[in-house]
């Protein structure tokens, strides 16, 4: 593209190669298409060009390719995607700057932690699971009125912010060595229910990644989700909990939204410890 | 009876507090979302969360104050019970959410702080940082999951909403979705169903919503015979940065930490801003309005940047519209405490540090005030009575809409940061009234006879079907949306004149008449996007047609809808006596005017025309008497002089 921009030549163009799969258990094959380049352009409003005239560079129809987005504006965490080797959000890899690292081509795949459901799309139901099972709310009597929330201090609120910003994303576990992909399928004499229900206790026995590591900590931080911290530490120690961790910083690095995912793990792994120790006497 | 189960399409901050309410109130719930709910659209808003507060009392502000604010900027074109009632549940709504963790900013002392937003004197507006729709709809998701693990919430994600199912009484059972991986189509008897949709963004191609932002679901609805009202009030927000997928919010908030917009006096100042002395800026807000300043209104915000641009030729590019929003003299620290979310935004997207260089920014279409007509139950207070199933109802019985998809709220102009707040305060007050609605219904849907839901799904697999088996080579779905995003993008925004909203209209049709040859480049039955966006597509037409039809028709000026040939005179005379003279004319047309458009515009879907058919219902204005709107109009102080002898006056014959 570079050069070509050089040269002026009438119609700037970029090759985008794809990983695409047709559905669960299909073989995966790679795609390339040939992109008319415009200014401002990122890689979403690209996958809207290939949809419109989904033609491969050799000139063959093809299906378009599925992805998944929503707000454009990386905050919804939908358009997860390893984009030229890196996990990272789709609507912010601007595609300017991707042709600077890697001139005349632009290089999309699935994460490959998450079963693929199609193309781009990957079925991310294991990262809410954990949200499950690390019990990330605030149990509140109910929602009648009761007058104002506990009084927090700006300190507090500046602690409490960043980590609720975690928009389920999923770039964290791309990058973890220990979040492992499975992919399940429905058996043939499985109903729908219990096929879901077979999905959600698997993924609980297997780890449960940074994001929910960090979310124990808002929560066990709050003061009124504080009064369910020993349910949260529970999770955290029980099969698939912090311990699988091996602190290798990768998830980190990729946070979207910088949350400090491992300042979150080493709380979360002193508080777990001395949870367990304290189990442990008291038993 | 068998079990009853509520069904909620879309899960925003609207259909999330509905889901957590009723399921506390120990209903079964359904959540059917196009996209896992914690991605819906509510997650974009940044700005923050309006209701009076202890602080703001003490300067004078009250429930009332709100709700006149909101009746004010909303030009009286809302029914006053509803929005009084909202006033009212706010300071609650805010307790609540603050309870459920919302990481709300904090003053010193620890209470929630408060923010200024338009259309206001007062700092009523609560915030997450830059991220408060975040912030509030990632609580309502906790919540909903606690409830999904009680058992009590079913979630069906990644589902698309087909259509109602009515019987031949016309109440709506249920309704029918289709699995986006799937594609399987199936019915859920539901013995209600509250379309919690959110916008129609997306009939202008791009605008500051999220690519779901479709009105698929609310035009699905209307084709079915709910009726669609004030479908021409279309916001347009002041400052958004343009992109070539979307155009960007930048939000009020940012003017409402200090944020100043200017141009330079020099049309395309070729000078680095900063290097421009303050004398040669033209900071055009608050010249032209004293007392607002940069926070007026939306609407006058946004046609005074578009004037400036288009009329004043001062934008600051040559080939691209755009002005100026300043906020480099707040210091950076305050910036990244209040704003961070957004400017964030802008650096990632457009490469420039917003805390040093002023950001470039130009209106965009942004909210809906129009959406499904719903009915409500008025107290002899001019409150909503509580637990009646009569709140937020459309006219189908048991089809019920929340959030930004229904239309009570905001009149011709929504105030910023009361959205969040009629979303969350539509679930939580509707819960109760379902809860009545339920018990007085005699059998349970999942009663009712399998052929009415069979029949449904049968007509909708047809509808595929068809769409399916077109021949190859037919038109492009996503050329003729960009086309139609176009078309309305000039006429139905900020100036509207009315040749130009009749070409729209005929062009419209005439993009309608083509989509229906639009061909699939995918005919497959696995998570099938193609599809998916093709029948939204369709559905697009009948609500771009009621919006044209509604601005077309409606000859006046009110909120965002502003027609030049319609628009109320300035005072020019030169003597007090001429002017008074006038003032007392503008009244008098004024007057007239109210008589003849203060009422919210009525649309019904004609199927055997394809067209749509308008009728026009008066507003209650019952609490505060209408009057007239005057930010910034020569002669305004002048106006109120009169218009207040006249009401005066007035009282003083009712015996
Ligand atoms: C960028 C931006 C910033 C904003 N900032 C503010 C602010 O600061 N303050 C304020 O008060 N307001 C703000 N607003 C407005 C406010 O965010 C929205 O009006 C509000 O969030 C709408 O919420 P909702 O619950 O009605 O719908 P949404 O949040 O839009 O959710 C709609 C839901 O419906 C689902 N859905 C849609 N169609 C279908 C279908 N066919 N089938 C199944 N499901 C479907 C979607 O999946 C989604 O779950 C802002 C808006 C934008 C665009
Ligand atoms: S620190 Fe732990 S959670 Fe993060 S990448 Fe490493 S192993 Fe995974
Ligand atoms: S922690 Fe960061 S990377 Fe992980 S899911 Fe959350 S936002 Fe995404
Ligand atoms: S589309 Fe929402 S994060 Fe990219």
């Amino acid at each position: 593209m570079a050069e070509n921009h050089r040269e002026g030549e009438a119609a700037k163009t970029f090759d985008v190669r794809i990983l695409r799969q047709a559905g669960p258990g299909q073989a995966s094959y790679w795609e390339r298409h040939r992109v008319s380049y415009e200014p401002d352009m990122n890689v979403i409003s690209v996958l809207q060009k290939i949809a419109a005239h989904p033609r491969t560079a050799d000139g063959q129809d093809v299906t378009p390719v599925a992805w998944d987005c929503n707000c454009l504006e990386e905050v919804c965490g939908s358009c997860t995607m390893v984009i030229n080797g890196r996990v990272r959000q789709a609507c912010s890899a601007l595609v300017d700057r991707l042709l600077e690292q890697h001139p005349d081509e632009i290089e999309l795949r699935p994460a490959s932690t998450f079963p693929v459901v199609r193309d781009l799309v990957v079925d991310r139901g294991r990262l809410f699971q954990a949200l499950k099972k690390v019990t990330a709310w605030v149990a509140v009597d109910g929602y009648y009125d009761r007058g104002e929330g506990p009084p927090q201090s700006q300190e507090e609120q500046e602690q409490l912010y960043p980590l609720s910003h975690c928009m389920s994303c999923g770039c964290c576990l791309e990058a973890c060595p220990q979040y492992a992909r499975v992919e399940l399928t429905r058996g043939v004499d499985e109903s729908p229910e219990e096929f879901v229900q077979r999905q959600a206790e698997t993924y609980d026995r297997l780890f449960l990644g940074p994001h929910a590591i960090s979310q124990v900590i808002l929560f066990n931080s709050h003061p009124t989700g504080r009064h369910m911290s020993s349910l949260r530490l529970d999770a955290l120690i029980a099969e698939g909990g912090i311990q699988l961790c091996g602190n290798a910083q990768n998830c980190v690095a990729v946070c979207p939204k910088d949350i400090p995912l491992t300042t979150s793990i080493a709380r979360a792994g002193r508080a777990a410890t001395v949870h367990a120790l304290r189990k442990w006497f008291d038993v | 009876m068998a079990r009853q189960r509520v069904m909620v399409v879309g899960g925003g901050l609207a259909g999330l507090s509905a889901a957590m309410k009723l399921a506390e109130l120990g209903i079964d719930v359904d959540v059917m979302s196009l996209t896992p709910v914690k991605r819906s659209h509510s997650v974009c808003a940044q700005g923050g969360i309006n209701s009076c507060s202890d602080q703001t009392r003490q300067a004078g502000d009250s429930e009332w104050k709100h709700f006149d604010d909101t009746v004010y900027g909303g030009d009286f074109l809302q029914h006053q019970p509803p929005v009084k009632e909202m006033a009212y549940w706010a300071p609650k709504i805010i307790n609540l959410m603050d309870r459920l963790g919302v990481t709300f900013n904090r003053t010193t002392e620890g209470f929630i702080d408060r923010r200024r937003f338009g259309g206001t004197l007062y700092k009523r507006t609560a915030f997450a940082g830059a991220t408060t729709g975040q912030q509030l709809l990632y609580a309502l998701d906790e919540q909903v999951r606690r409830w999904e693990v009680a058992g009590k919430v079913r979630k069906y994600e990644h589902w698309d909403f087909l259509g109602p199912v009515l019987d031949n009484h016309g109440v709506c059972r249920g309704c029918v979705g289709q699995d986006l991986v799937s594609m399987e189509i199936r019915a859920f008897p539901a013995d209600a169903v509250l379309i919690a949709s959110g916008g129609c963004g997306l009939l202008y191609g791009r605008s500051t919503n999220s690519v779901m932002c479709t009105g698929s679901a609310v035009s699905r609805c209307f084709q079915a015979g709910a009726k669609y009202a004030n479908g021409e009030f279309i916001q347009v927000h002041p400052t958004a940065v343009p992109g070539a997928d979307k155009l960007r919010l930048m939000s009020e908030s940012a003017r409402g930490e200090g944020g100043r917009v200017w141009v330079p006096r020099t049309p395309q100042d070729p000078r680095n801003p900063r290097d421009i002395p303050e004398s040669e800026r033209y900071y055009f807000l608050e010249e032209r309005y004293p007392q607002y300043g940069n926070l007026v209104p939306r609407d006058i915000a946004t046609r005074e940047i578009f004037d400036i641009c288009i009329n004043e030729g001062l934008s600051v590019e040559k080939g691209r519209q755009c002005v100026y929003l300043d906020l480099t003299h707040i210091p950076r620290q305050e910036l990244d405490r209040k704003l961070g979310g957004i400017l964030e935004i802008y650096e990632k997207f457009q490469g420039v540090d917003p805390r040093v260089t002023p950001m470039k920014i130009f209106p965009a279409v942004h909210y809906s005030m129009g959406g499904l007509w719903v009915d409500y139950d008025r107290t002899a207070d001019g409150g909503l009575r509580s637990a009646s199933p009569t709140n937020m109802v459309t006219n189908l019985p048991g089809l019920y809409a929340l959030g930004e998809c229904n239309y009570q709220y905001h009149g011709a102009n929504r105030l910023g940061a009361n959205s969040l707040l009629s979303c969350i305060f539509d679930g939580l007050f509707a819960a109760p009234g379902l809860e009545v609605w339920l018990s007085s219904r005699a059998t349970a849907a999942a009663e009712a006879p399998a052929s009415l839901f069979e029949s449904e799904v049968r007509r909708q697999q047809a509808c595929q079907q068809e769409l399916i088996r077109r021949p190859a080579g037919g038109e492009n779905p996503y050329l003729l949306h960009q086309t139609l995003g176009e078309v309305m993008t000039k006429a139905a925004t900020v100036v509207r004149r009315n040749p130009q909203l009749r070409d729209a209209l005929r062009e419209v049709e005439e993009l309608a008449a083509r989509a229906k040859r639009c061909a699939l480049a995918d005919t497959g039955q696995w998570t099938n996007q193609n599809l998916v966006f093709t029948r939204a597509l369709l559905d697009m037409f009948p609500l771009a047609q009621t919006i044209l039809r509604g601005a077309l028709a409606r000859d006046e000026c009110r909120g965002a809808h502003y027609k030049p040939e319609f628009a109320m005179p300035h005072l020019t005379g030169e003597t007090t006596a001429q002017r008074r003279a006038e003032a007392d004319a503008w009244c008098t047309r004024f007057d007239e005017n109210n008589r003849r458009w203060l009422k919210s515009t009525v649309a019904v879907w004609q199927p055997r025309e394809e067209s749509v058919q308008l009728s026009y219902e008066d507003v209650d204005t019952s609490l505060i008497p209408p009057r007239p709107r005057l930010y910034g109009l020569v002669g305004a102080a002048l106006i109120e002089e009169v218009w207040n002898q006249r009401v005066t006056a007035q009282l003083a014959r009712v015996p």
